[in-house]
C-alpha cells in the first residue's frame, strides 16, 4: 500500500529530507550563532538528527519490535526491526546528555566570569 | 592475566580514574601514589601486549565478554594499536610525574578531580586506539573529548572560553563521524572494522552514499586533527591549558585522530572508491596547513602560541604523509606520530617549566634564559633540532621518510612544501634560541635588570625536572634506533607488509 503515492513519498523520503534539513539547522547554528547557549542548542539539534537518521535507518515495513513476551518463540530475523541501531541510539543520547552537561557546566562558569555569553562582547572582554 | 593485557589496560585507569576523587578525600599522598602506580600498570598492559603480537606475528583479537565479532565488540591488538598505546602510556605517566609540583597547593577534592579526568583521558585514548569496534570508537571519542575539555577549563577565566569553543566544534565533528557511521552501517549493517574490510570494498566503487560517508568522517576526524583549515580551535585551546594537561593533550590527542583516521581509510576503507580522491584533497589542504602554520608561528610573540601553530603545522605532516600514501611515506607519517608526541610534550613541559620559574610566556623576555635554567634550554635545543629536522634526532628521520616518499611518488610540489617548511621552522625556533643564548644581541641595548640571573642550585623541582631530560634523551634515542623502530615496529603496522 506503501509502493506508491502521498504514501510512500512520506516514508520513502519525506522523513530523510526531514533529518537532513534538521542536521544543517544545527550545523547552521553551531556555525552562524554568536551566543554560545545557541551554539550548544545547535549542537543539540545535530545529535538529534543523528539519532532520528539511526531510528529511521532501523525501520522496515511490515515488521514488529524485537521483543519477546512471555512464552513466545522467536520468529525468522526479517520479521522484527533491526534494533541495533535502537541500541547504538540509547548510547548515544547517554553521550550528548554528558556533552551538554559540560557545555552548560563551563557556560555557567564563562557567564560568572565575564557576564555575557555573546561572542564578540566575551572577546572584548577578554581583551581587557 | 596475560590472556586480558588489552581490556586491562583501559580498565586499569578507568578504575582508578572513578576512584580517585574518593581517595584524594582520605588521603591525596596514597592517592598520588596509586594513580603512578595504575598509570606504570596501564604502561605495562600496554608494552606486555604490544610484545605479545610482535611474536605471534599476527594481529591479538580480544573478544569482550567472550562473544564472537561481528556481534560483540572485539579489541585488536596489533603492532600499530599496540606500539601507539605505549607510546600514549608512556607520556601520561611523564606528565604525571611532572604534574606533582602543579598541583601541591590545591585542595584534595580539586587533586581528586584532576587525577580523576587525566585518567579518564587515558582510559579514552587508549580505548579509540585499540578498539575493532566503530561505535565503540565514537563512545571512547566522546569519553576523551569530554574529559580534556574539563581538564583545559581547568586553567582559569580564559581557559573556560577556550574550552567551551573546543566543546561545540568537537561536539560537532564526533556528530559528522557518527552521520557517517550511519550510513556506513546502511550499506553492511555492521560496525566491526575486520568485517566491514570485507563487506565494504565492492560496494565502494561508486556508491553516492559511500561519498558522503567517507566526507563526514573525513570532515569529523579533520576536526579533531586540527587539520588547515578547520584548525581554529586549536591556537587558543593551546594557549590558556595548564602545562601538564597541555603536554599530554597537545602530545597525543590529534595524533591519535590522525591514527583513527589512517585506520578508517586505509584498513576499514581500503583506499577504494571515493578515499583516494579525499586524501588528494586533504594532501593539498595539509600542504596549505604546514605553511600556514609555520608563517603564523613565526608570527607569535607567546611561545605557547608559537608551539600551537607549529603543531598546526606538524599534524599536517602526518596527513600529507597518509595522502601522499605509499610505503616510505606512510612510514614517515607513522614515525611522525610518534617524533612529534615526544616532541611537543617535551616542548610543552619545558615552556611549562620556564612559566613555573620565571612567569614568562613572551619570546622577547627569555634573554640570559639560558643561564638562567642550563638543563632546561639545552633539552629545548634538542627539541627544536627535532622540530626542525636535524640529525640524530627522530625528527629528522620522520621527515626524511616523508620527503623520500615524496620523492617516489614524484609529488615535487609537497617536497618543496617540506623543505619549505623545515626552513621556515628553523626561523621559529633560532629566534627563540637565539633571545634565550643572547646571541647577536649586544649587552647594551638589553637593560640590565631584563637579563635573567644565572643560578646556583636546581632550576626546578626534580619532578618537573626529571621528565623533561628522559624525554629529552629519548628524542634522541628515538633517532638513534628509528631504524630499529622501523623494521621491528612500524613495517607491519602498514596495510600491506614489506617485503
Amino acid at each position: 500500500m506503501l509502493d506508491q503515492g502521498i504514501g510512500y513519498y512520506l516514508t520513502g523520503y519525506l522523513n530523510w529530507w526531514l533529518i537532513g534539513v534538521l542536521f544543517l539547522v544545527g550545523l547552521y547554528g553551531v556555525i552562524v550563532k554568536e551566543n554560545l547557549l545557541k551554539k550548544v542548542m545547535g549542537l543539540n539539534v545535530m545529535q538529534v538528527a543523528v539519532i532520528l537518521f539511526f531510528l529511521n535507518i532501523s525501520q522496515k515495513t511490515d515488521t514488529v519490535l524485537a521483543v519477546l513476551g512471555a512464552g513466545e518463540k522467536a520468529g525468522d530475523v526479517v520479521a522484527y526491526v533491526n534494533p541495533l541501531p535502537h541500541a547504538l541510539m540509547l548510547t548515544a543520547i547517554v553521550v550528548a546528555l554528558a556533552v551538554t552537561g559540560v557545555a552548560l557546566a563551563l557556560l555557567l562558569k564563562v557567564y560568572r566570569d565575564y557576564g555575557t555569553l555573546e561572542e564578540p562582547e566575551l572577546f572584548r572582554r577578554m581583551q581587557q | 592475566m596475560t590472556a586480558h593485557l588489552p581490556i586491562l589496560m583501559i580498565v586499569v585507569p578507568l578504575a582508578m580514574g572513578l576512584a580517585s576523587p574518593v581517595l584524594a578525600m582520605l588521603s591525596t599522598r596514597l592517592t598520588r601514589a596509586l594513580v603512578l602506580l595504575s598509570a606504570a600498570a596501564t604502561l605495562g598492559c600496554a608494552a606486555g601486549a604490544l610484545q605479545r603480537t610482535l611474536e605471534m606475528g599476527e594481529s591479538w583479537s580480544y573478544w569482550l565478554a567472550g562473544w564472537p565479532p561481528p556481534w560483540g565488540i572485539e579489541y585488536v591488538v596489533d603492532p600499530l594499536a599496540g606500539g601507539l598505546n605505549t607510546l600514549i602510556a608512556f607520556l601520561a605517566l611523564v606528565t604525571l610525574v611532572y604534574a606533582g609540583p602543579y598541583l601541591e597547593k590545591r585542595t584534595p577534592l580539586e587533586k581528586g578531580t584532576f587525577y580523576a579526568l587525566f585518567l579518564l583521558t587515558v582510559a579514552g585514548l587508549m580505548g579509540m586506539v585499540i578498539t575493532g569496534d566503530m561505535f565503540n570508537l565514537y563512545v571512547f571519542l566522546e569519553i576523551c573529548s569530554l574529559t580534556a575539555y574539563a581538564l583545559i577549563a581547568s586553567g582559569g577565566r580564559r581557559a573556560t572560553v577556550a574550552a567551551i569553543r573546543y566543546l561545540i566544534i568537537g561536539s560537532a565533528a564526533a556528530c559528522m563521524y557518527l552521520l557517517g557511521l550511519g550510513y556506513v552501517h546502511v550499506m553492511t549493517g555492521s560496525l566491526n572494522m575486520a568485517d566491514l574490510m570485507v563487506l565494504l570494498p565492492p560496494l565502494m566503487a561508486d556508491s553516492p552514499v559511500m561519498v558522503l560517508a567517507v566526507v563526514l568522517m573525513a570532515a569529523g576526524l579533520g576536526i579533531k586533527v586540527a587539520l588547515f583549515p578547520l584548525h581554529g580551535w586549536l591556537p587558543d585551546t593551546y594557549s590558556y591549558t595548564p602545562a601538564p594537561v597541555l603536554a599530554f593533550i597537545a602530545a597525543v590527542m590529534t595524533k591519535v585522530a590522525a591514527y583513527a583516521l589512517y585506520r578508517i581509510f586505509f584498513f576499514v576503507f581500503a583506499v577504494a572508491g571515493p578515499v583516494s580522491v579525499t586524501l588528494e584533497v586533504m594532501g593539498w589542504l595539509a600542504a596549505a596547513g604546514i605553511l600556514f602554520g609555520s608563517i603564523m608561528a613565526i608570527a607569535q610573540r607567546d611561545l605557547w602560541r608559537m608551539l600551537a601553530y607549529s603543531s598546526v603545522a606538524q599534524v599536517a605532516y602526518i596527513v600529507l604523509g597518509l595522502a601522499i600514501g605509499n610505503s616510505l611515506a606512510l612510514i614517515g607519517a607513522l614515525l611522525h606520530i610518534v617524533s612529534h608526541s615526544v616532541v611537543k610534550g617535551l616542548l610543552f613541559l619545558i615552556a611549562g617549566g620556564v612559566k613555573w620559574q620565571t612567569g614568562l610566556r613572551n619570546i622577547p623576555e627569555f634573554v640570559g634564559m639560558a643561564r638562567h635554567m642550563p638543563w632546561t634550554m639545552g633539552v629545548f635545543v634538542i627539541a627544536a633540532m627535532s622540530m626542525i629536522g636535524l640529525p640524530p634526532t627522530i625528527g629528522f628521520f620522520s621527515k626524511w621518510y616523508l620527503i623520500l616518499g615524496a620523492v617516489e611518488a614524484g609529488a615535487w610540489v609537497f617536497v618543496a612544501v617540506l623543505i619549505a617548511s623545515s626552513l621556515l621552522t628553523a626561523i621559529y625556533f633560532f629566534r627563540a634560541i637565539e633571545f634565550a643564548y643572547l646571541k647577536g644581541k649586544k649587552p647594551e641595548e638589553v637593560p640590565a635588570e631584563a637579563v635573567l640571573p644565572a643560578r646556583a642550585g636546581l632550576e626546578l623541582p626534580v619532578r618537573m625536572l626529571v621528565p623533561i631530560l628522559v624525554l629529552g634523551v629519548g628524542v634522541v634515542l628515538l633517532g638513534l634506533f628509528n631504524e630499529q623502530l622501523v623494521t621491528n615496529v612500524i613495517q607491519y603496522a602498514l596495510p600491506w607488509r614489506l617485503p
